[in-house]
């Protein structure tokens, strides 16, 4: 073990354009997304036939034969298979945790390089038959005799038929996570024209990304899609503020299809080294890994939103560092509905929450606008959950190799179960 | 529908029913495996240097005089008389007529010639060379060599069995003659497999900036180390470029449009290439393909070839072509090369084209013969013509030894080609000499040809891939 640390840098992503649940990768597996994905990275930076120090990604809608995904993915991808592979699984944060991971590792010296991120397909979800039939089924398998056996099946219920199909509920709460947000906004008075305008932006500024070529070394087509499925160039404040809400009751329901994102496919992986592998490799850095934070907060008992927890994670990650918000140049805080996004940055400015919850001596700060998610985010791109951290480390440290060395990057990602996981870059 | 009419095609049945059947070509670095026969006339010796260069076995071609013929006895008793036979299949015909310049010359050709017509074993070669017509002197020297083409192309479209004929056209009463080590690469491409599908054509090989060693041009991986540059390489004849380029041993920077897909990445990972995913239309796609090479293969790193294979059709009746339709074409096709070449052509650019490279730009038969609907598609197509012309010719270049070609393929096998209607597609790929339609591979080995190092001495020239396609012809 190396006595000093070494760097992990970022040289690249690549992510598949994110469709529509049920759109054009209806029939793709999470499998196919992963390996498509990583097959366009490899040929991005040449490693076709190499072996890399460890890919890590994970799936959050995963059925069971998938138990090693990213695995069959790297033996499905012009990687050596020689190349060893984890999944990881952290919600939201799943894409953000793994490139954590083996950024982690590679600064310990364990290995020199790995490829990070995630894939979600909430078209091709696995369904589940009902406790009562698995329980029968199982009983029956573990039966010697014909007639246990037919004991064990005779104890289904009509009622033990009907599938289980995956819900996006707390299980805790049995609250939907628009309606845990719903409680959110309405407790920060996150406003409807907020929200719109900030999904109008969202749209906009992804539109323009992908008309200037910004993602043109960052995405690579599959299927029929050469960019997101979801994206609404010409959608307006005026076009947002015609649908009706979703999630929350009455006078105060805020949130609507058009200020949360969308159910969706797709993956994205990070390419990640030392300096000396990326040297070797002659892959120029773009982004310096430099630190990360993971909260959690008690959204069972009501206490805190369920979104909440990069609140508390990035106010201990700046103290850590000894930054400030105005010390970041580039935000980008995942749009899982555009309130989570506006109730953060309402935390930040509170000063009953920050002296009261974070124990600070005031407000945090305020966020620049004009620095955050400069390219978009989950509103207009999709949020195939455990791909976004991948898109968004990616797209981040992209945008602080064009800002130029020393410049820094704030990563948000809130996730499922009340917690998030938050993370610094600096350009290279 | 497309695999009945392969059936109908390759079936046995079907060639005792008549229809005209497809040879299968012979192809890739294979010379004939008959003997090669060389002639000559007027006394020319460059051919056989050439081939003694290459270590090439030959022998002396039969020459059909009246003397010569021997007598034989038909089925039904009749006798005639025909030209001496050889003993075995020839593999090839090689006919220096470089000397050639009068019209009795043109009986000799077709004395050395008679006896090959069905003497030739299956994809055999005829080659004839002669020297550029205007600077042959007296008008019937002009004339003689002038009708060499007429023979070439004549014998291209009797030949059967995939056998070709084409014409090389050498400098040899000029200041800088063409040396054997020049006309080499060339004519070892005409005889091997590697040129399939070119047939009936006549190209100039004249005198590059130094002779090539002989094991340059033998070498079976002649872009070993190299830098090579595909557009438009993630599908179809693009692929087949850099798939057969990374054979003879390129390192691949494989570029085509981001909305492009898994196509460019499968082919980038199946030849150990790098994707480069590029609007070759961009205003900075030049700088960016430099920086590319650049940053990947070292300070030192820069490009030994170019291809602009990225190409798009629009197709529509002129009547009915607004100006997006026109101009997308135009663009795509020949303003974005035209931009690349000047940004690469920088010698001072890091990752730009290398003393000694090549560019090799893809016209197509449409841009010769233009091609109702096509309008937009054929300027754009004959502009490439013209700009390898222009380039070919231009002293700056040729002093740095960078050579600028061009490919022209008529109708080739692709998925493109695949989805046209049945009876269109089996009449484009039967109207060639060769009967056939030709494969993406065939386009491919043809620019590996012009892009070889070896190739030194070919510059400005456009090569039709096509079978001796009738139209445009």
């Amino acid at each position: 073990m190396p006595d000093q640390l070494t760097d992990a840098v970022i040289l690249g992503g690549n992510r598949i354009p994110f469709g529509k649940a049920g759109g054009a990768y209806a029939d793709a597996s999470n499998q196919a997304m992963l390996t498509s994905t990583l097959d366009g990275l490899v040929a991005r930076f040449g490693l076709a036939g190499e072996r890399v120090g460890e890919v890590a990604a994970g799936a959050v809608l995963k059925h069971a034969r998938d138990f090693n995904l990213t695995r069959e993915a790297v033996l499905g991808s012009a990687l050596a298979a020689t190349t060893p592979a984890y999944d990881l699984q952290q919600a939201c944060g799943t894409g953000l945790e793994t490139v954590i991971q083996v950024a982690n590792k590679i600064r310990l010296g364990q290995v020199d390089s790995g490829v990070a991120g995630g894939v979600d397909s909430a078209s091709d979800a696995p369904i589940a038959v009902g406790e009562g039939l698995r329980k029968a089924l199982l009983g029956a398998s573990r039966a010697r005799t014909p007639l246990a056996r037919a004991k064990a099946l005779a104890a289904v219920r009509p009622g033990d038929l009907a599938p289980e199909t995956p819900r996006n509920a707390e299980p805790r709460t049995g609250l939907s996570m628009g309606e845990h947000q719903a409680l959110t906004a309405r407790e920060w008075g996150i406003t409807r024209e907020a929200q719109d305008e900030l999904a109008a932006a969202s749209h906009h500024q992804l539109a323009a990304a992908w008309d200037s070529g910004f993602f043109d070394d960052l995405a690579t087509g599959f299927l029929r899609l050469s960019r997101d499925e979801g994206l609404r160039p010409d959608t307006s404040v005026d076009k947002l503020a015609g649908l009706s809400p979703v999630f929350g009751k009455g006078e105060g329901a805020t949130m609507t299809a058009g200020n949360s994102t969308p159910l969706s496919d797709g993956a994205a992986l990070v390419l990640l080294g030392s300096p000396q592998w990326a040297a070797e490799h002659r892959l120029p850095a773009l982004a310096r890994f430099v630190d990360a934070e993971v909260a959690a907060v008690d959204y069972v008992s009501g206490d805190e939103g369920l979104l909440m927890a990069p609140a508390y994670a990035v106010p201990r990650l700046l103290a850590r560092q000894g930054l400030t918000l105005d010390d970041i140049d580039r935000f980008e805080i995942h749009e899982a509905f555009a309130s989570t996004v506006l109730a953060t940055l309402a935390a930040w400015e509170s000063e009953e929450f920050c002296t009261g919850r974070l124990g600070l001596d005031g407000p945090l700060g305020t966020v620049d606008r004009s620095r955050l998610n400069v390219h978009g985010s989950s509103l207009a791109a999709g949020h195939p959950f455990a791909a976004t951290g991948g898109r968004i480390v990616a797209t981040l440290a992209k945008m602080l190799h064009d800002l130029g060395p020393g410049s820094r990057g704030l990563i948000s990602v809130c996730a499922a179960g009340g917690q998030g996981v938050v993370a610094i870059l600096e350009g290279c | 529908m497309a695999d009945l009419m392969q059936l109908l095609t390759t079936n046995p049945l079907a060639k005792q029913l008549g229809v005209p059947q497809a040879t299968r070509l012979r192809r890739g670095r294979e010379l004939p495996s008959g003997p090669v026969a060389v002639g000559a006339v007027g006394g020319g010796t460059l051919a056989l240097r050439t081939l003694e260069l290459l270590g090439v076995p030959t022998r002396a071609a039969l020459v059909d005089r009246p003397e010569t013929r021997v007598t034989e006895t038909t089925d039904d008793g009749r006798t005639r008389e025909v030209p001496e036979a050889y003993p075995d299949s020839l593999g090839a015909l090689v006919i220096d007529a470089t000397g050639a310049t009068s019209i009795a010359d043109l009986e000799v050709v077709r004395g050395l010639l008679r006896p090959a017509m069905k003497g030739l074993e299956r994809s055999g070669r005829v080659v004839v060379l002669g020297v550029e017509p205007e600077t042959a002197g007296a008008p019937t020297a002009v004339a003689t060599q002038q009708a060499l083409e007429g023979i070439v192309r004549s014998v291209g479209k009797e030949l059967r069995g995939g056998a070709t004929a084409n014409l090389v056209r050498v400098d040899l009463l000029t200041a800088e003659p063409t040396a054997p080590a020049e006309l080499a690469s060339t004519l070892l491409f005409l005889l091997h497999g590697r040129s399939a599908y070119v047939s009936g054509q006549v190209l100039h090989v004249g005198h590059g900036a130094g002779d090539p060693r002989v094991e340059e041009v033998l070498a079976d991986r002649p872009f070993e180390g190299r830098v090579v540059v595909v557009t438009g390489a993630g599908r179809g004849i693009g692929a087949g470029i850099a798939r057969t380029l990374a054979r003879d041993g390129a390192l691949v920077v494989a570029v085509d449009v981001p909305a492009g897909g898994q196509g460019l990445a499968d082919v980038a990972n199946s030849i150990g290439g790098t994707a480069l995913q590029l609007d070759i239309t961009a205003p900075d796609a030049g700088a960016r393909i430099a920086a590319h090479v650049a940053q990947r293969f070292g300070d030192m790193g820069r490009i030994h070839a170019i291809v602009h294979n990225a190409g798009i059709t629009r197709d529509r009746l002129l009547a009915n072509t607004d100006e997006e339709r026109w101009g997308s074409v135009l663009e795509v096709n020949l303003a974005a090369q035209i931009r690349i070449n000047q940004v690469l052509l920088d010698a001072e650019l890091p990752g730009g084209l290398d003393g000694g490279g090549r560019i090799v730009g893809v016209a197509s038969t449409s841009g010769i013969a233009g091609n109702r609907g096509q309008a937009n598609y054929a300027a754009s197509k004959a502009g490439v013509i013209g700009l390898v012309r222009a380039m070919g010719a231009d002293p700056r270049l040729a002093e740095r030894g960078i050579t600028v070609n061009a490919v022209a393929p008529g109708f080739i096998e692709t998925e493109m080609t695949g989805r046209m209607p049945v009876a269109t597609r089996e009449v484009a790929r039967r109207i060639n000499s060769l009967q056939q339609g030709g494969r993406p591979v065939d386009v491919a080995e043809t620019i590996g040809y012009l892009a070889d190092p070896a190739s030194s001495a070919v510059t400005g020239e456009v090569l039709r891939v096509c079978g001796q396609s009738q139209i445009g012809a």
